[in-house]
């Protein structure tokens, strides 16, 4: 049995943790990279896609850049249909893709959307709801058995040799992990300046002052650059790491628990950092978390993942507020609040989550379901609207939709 | 996990390298002795022309006047059965069993190493072909090997080199494979790949450095370990050959006149223990220097 | 008030982690100690079992349970009262349970080293299981193959068989998912409300605190800034620390849309 993702944090990694592709990755060959010219002189300016409400992404790359967003975009963002629609071609468009790790289909037919930047897509899900898994196919370092994974309608399987190398640099991934996302024998700096100079982006001699401009950028001193990082705190070594992940100036971030194993104070600020980062650097970035509550802040669009699958989708604030999954219903509703006024009846789900090897028939979530029918058993919902701009894969998404909830364990407090 | 907090400051800039070499070092008495003692052996090695007082000794002279003399004022370890003096054989044997020890580990690193590496980084059927290929050659006793061998190779020091390192290999490229198989699967390495830095790059700047630290401290108690198994082949004859002043070859050829003559073993037989020791303690103190709660070297 | 800690510090040599002035859980009551890390949580716990001086640390101060000072009680002494009177429940469940035994041999065993029988230890783990609602056959298996959830699960059946006055638990959801950990937080409700027992709960996590426990005690550089009835410290929080503590907890919007 495959103990789930979370609690065996502490013991060897899962089917989802550091685990090495059991294929060798086909990198392409040691390129002899030419500067880019653009790359090269460029500043932390935003790239130009422009943030119009109504998304409308430009065509790769060279148009005049548009402002910056003001501090607007910082705040939780409104969203209209219109941008939930997602007019033009995505950024990232994920269709369904299945990863398999042995028997065992951690992924298994997710769809997912991404609009260019400023945007935000939030996954969210348990253990064993292949999340992680998705962020990690999404930067190639996990082979996909099928579907389909698009950037700018390019498909990133195929990609080799130098647009291998370009996609590396437009699309990054933050890990969890903060005690082992850098190389404990290298110093702070050096782990900032090693991609600068691996890319060659600029220039070795000032790799050094690259690096301390992008330690400041998230809110580092510069001067922390010299030390270790088991000299620095958890949330300061998760800084660091997005500060390495943005010396490729990525227009894609995929953000894997950025929160999880840092204080809550640590936590307040990476969560500001992230939405600095989106308003400055117009990023579009895939915040993968259990944590409903960062979602709400950071995100348009939430999609629900169960067992490897979308249970749900849709604007985060109706997904949340009101959802069209019964899991998304008991998730919402076990999260812990602190505000007294907002707490609200728990549904406390029977049993364990299933055996991912040896997935239940029909809905995969049927057996721990409190409105589950026989249809639930034998027949497989299919992800479909139920409202405009939502989507649900639950025979009776109507009834949740109308607020429906049987087997109602309720708590006090 | 409850963990007593770090008694060193965490937060603060690290150590000066003297400083922390120092403090690293009072802390570790192990390392102190066993350093200064291979230390002591390695000056000897290399003066040794210098120290002995019959450097000829200890090549091809014989004095058939002074066989069997008892250890005196002259000949500090007294002199064997062909009147050569024990006491510069014995300095001069300090060159020849730590310098096998040197080329076999060196061996079996370059060996070991690039294959440990290979197979954890990469996995899969390159690991297993790795694996299997390092279990057939782990199934193999040094001395049963040597004894093969003897019959094909001629009886040298050469042999001995090729016969121990074909033994020793194996043990490394199992150490690094799981080292570097455990750190491969961590986010920093997988960051690096994310980040499109070049396989090359990983292993040489990432992983290798990460996965060395066991190597290191077990080759250090390996020195006395191979000492010990070359002194056994040269006993056997297998090793070194008559006149080389090799340690385990004049404890075989003592053997007979052990009982009337007991200086002609003893002597070698205390420099084989002493060096094997001292090296032992190096290793030992370099493990506890090495144990990353103690990191008085960042 | 069945746990009364008062005045404990808790010091590596010079360096004094806890300074705890008061600190107290009452029957039937849990208590929710909160803090982020480094902030001497886990220590008050350690120092509590009596555990501190297996880490290197001196302790100093009264703890009193039920009035009996603990402090002042030998190692053996130490011994019963641990598992049988003040029980224990950590973070990462699968380090509570050696790998190599089969769960239910341990809780056998913890149960016997009480003064069970084999026969009673039997019934008692059996029945322990059933309340915390899980089928007594997992009793035979490893701990790899159960989940961090039911590992935890366990864990508290041990402290139920035991029938233990006082339940420290430090960390026990941090590292399991949401939905997993509203059924343990609602199993230890149900241990505060059916076995009457007092619960210390440990915990970086404001939310958690808040929704479970009775009284909330916040803990800075090891020592305790605010405490006071939960609803009062979360709605007003006195301190300047605590405020800010408080402000930095993310919220679910709370209506349609943000």
């Amino acid at each position: 049995m495959t103990p789930p993702e979370r609690s065996g944090r502490a013991g060897p990694p899962g089917p989802e943790g550091g685990g090495r592709a059991v294929t060798p990755e086909p990198e392409g060959t040691a390129p002899a990279v030419t500067p880019r010219p653009e790359d090269g002189t460029r500043a932390v300016a935003p790239e130009p896609d422009s943030t119009a409400p109504a998304v409308s992404p430009s065509p790769e790359g060279a148009t005049a850049g548009a402002a910056p967003e003001p501090d607007g975009a910082a705040r939780a963002v409104t969203v209209t249909p219109a941008d939930a629609a997602g007019a033009a071609p995505p950024l990232l468009e994920v269709t369904d893709l299945t990863v398999r790790f042995g028997p065992v289909r951690a992924v298994d037919g997710v769809s997912l959307r991404l609009a260019a930047g400023p945007f935000g897509l939030g996954l969210v899900g348990e253990s064993g709801s292949g999340k992680s898994t998705i962020g990690r196919a999404v930067v190639r370092l996990v082979a996909a058995a099928g579907g389909q994974i698009r950037f700018e309608g390019k498909d990133v399987a195929a990609l080799r040799g130098r647009a291998l190398k370009d996609y590396r640099r437009a699309a990054q991934i933050v890990f969890q992990d903060p005690d082992n996302s850098l190389d404990p024998r290298m110093r702070v700096g050096a782990s900032v300046t090693e991609p600068l100079i691996a890319h060659r982006i600029v220039a070795r001699r000032r790799a050094a002052g690259r690096a301390r401009e992008l330690l400041a950028e998230v809110g580092l001193d510069p001067e922390l650059a010299a030390r270790f990082p088991h000299q620095l705190s958890g949330g300061q070594r998760q800084r660091v790491a997005v500060a390495r992940a943005l010396t490729v100036q990525p227009r894609l971030l995929v953000l894997d628990e950025p929160t999880s194993a840092i204080d809550v104070k640590a936590q307040a600020r990476i969560l500001a950092l992230i939405g600095d980062l989106r308003s400055r650097r117009n990023l579009a970035y895939l915040l993968i978390t259990h944590n409903l509550g960062i979602v709400s802040e950071l995100c348009e669009q939430t999609a629900v993942l169960y067992l490897g699958r979308v249970v749900e989708t849709g604007p985060t604030g109706e997904v949340l507020s009101v959802p069209a999954h019964p899991y998304t219903q008991a998730l919402r509703s076990a999260v812990p609040e602190i505000d007294m006024a907002a707490r609200r009846t728990r549904l406390v789900l029977p049993g364990e989550p299933p055996d991912a090897a040896s997935p239940p028939p029909g809905c995969v979530f049927h057996p721990r379901c409190p409105l589950a029918i026989e249809r639930c058993a034998t027949e497989v919902p299919a992800l479909r609207e139920v409202r405009p701009g939502r989507q649900a894969a639950c025979h009776r998404a109507e009834e949740v939709l109308a607020g429906v909830k049987t087997g109602v364990r309720r708590s006090p407090g | 996990m409850i963990e007593a907090p770090s008694t060193l400051p965490t937060a603060g800039a690290s150590l000066p390298r003297g400083q922390a070499l120092r403090r690293g070092l009072a802390a570790n008495p192990l390392l102190l002795a066993g350093g200064l003692l291979s230390a002591l052996i390695v000056v000897i090695a290399l003066l040794a022309p210098l120290l002995a007082p019959f450097p000829g000794d200890a090549g091809s002279a014989t004095h058939p006047f002074l066989v069997l003399r008892a250890p005196s004022a002259q000949h500090w370890f007294g002199t064997d059965n062909v009147g050569r003096d024990v006491y510069s054989r014995v300095l001069y044997g300090a060159r020849i069993s730590p310098l096998i020890a040197v080329i076999v580990l060196a061996i079996s690193c370059a060996v070991g190493i690039p294959l440990g590496v290979a197979a954890g980084y990469f996995g899969g059927w390159l690991d297993e072909a790795i694996m299997r290929v390092t279990d057939i050659f782990l199934a193999f006793p040094p001395l049963l090997l040597a004894l093969a061998l003897a019959a094909v190779l001629p009886a040298s020091i050469t042999t001995v080199i090729i016969v121990i390192a074909l033994t020793w290999w194996p043990w490394y490229t199992r150490l690094i494979r799981g080292q570097a198989a455990s750190v491969a699967g961590r986010p920093y390495i997988d960051s690096c790949r994310a980040l499109g830095i070049s396989r090359w790059r990983i292993i040489f700047r990432h992983l290798l450095p990460n996965s060395i630290t066991p190597l290191i401290v077990q080759v250090s108690l390996d020195v006395g370990g191979v000492i010990l198994t070359v002194s056994a082949l040269s006993f056997l004859g297998l090793g070194a050959q008559d006149p080389t002043p090799d340690w385990g070859l004049m404890v075989a050829e003592g053997q007979d006149y052990f009982l009337t003559s007991w200086w002609l073993v003893t002597f070698p037989g205390i420099a084989i223990l002493v060096t094997a020791f001292a090296f032992t303690l190096l290793g030992d103190g370099l493990r506890d220097l090495m144990d990353p709660k103690r990191i008085f070297l960042r | 008030m069945r746990l009364a800690i008062t005045n404990l510090e808790v010091s590596f040599g010079e360096r004094r982690v806890v300074d705890l002035a008061e600190l107290a859980v009452g029957e039937a009551e849990i208590v929710g100690l909160a803090g982020e890390s480094g902030s001497g949580k886990s220590m008050t716990t350690l120092a509590v079992l009596g555990l501190a001086h297996t880490v290197g640390a001196r302790v100093s101060g009264s703890i009193r349970l039920d009035g009996a000072e603990l402090t002042e009680l030998s190692q053996r002494e130490l011994r019963e009262v641990r598992g049988r009177r003040i029980a224990a429940i950590f973070q990462s469940p699968a380090l509570t349970f050696s790998p190599v035994y089969r769960v239910g041999s341990i809780v056998h065993r913890a149960l016997r080293l009480h003064g069970m029988t084999r026969a009673e230890a039997a019934a008692a783990a059996e029945r322990a299981m059933r309340q915390v609602l899980l089928p007594p056959g997992l009793l035979d298996r490893y701990p790899s193959q159960l989940s961090g959830g039911q590992l935890q699960r366990v864990a508290i059946a041990l402290a139920l068989a035991l029938h233990a006055e006082v339940l420290l638990a430090d960390e026990p959801t941090s590292a399991l998912d949401v939905t997993v950990q509203a059924e343990v937080l609602e199993l230890l409700r149900e241990l505060r409300d059916r076995e009457r027992m007092s619960v210390l709960f440990i915990s970086h996590d404001l939310a958690v605190v808040a929704e479970l426990c009775d009284r909330v005690a916040i803990m800075q550089h090891g020592s305790i800034v605010e405490q006071g009835p939960t609803g009062q410290v979360i709605s007003a929080p006195a301190s300047p620390y605590a405020a800010e503590l408080l402000a930095s907890v993310p919220r679910l919007a709370a209506g349609a849309g943000q």
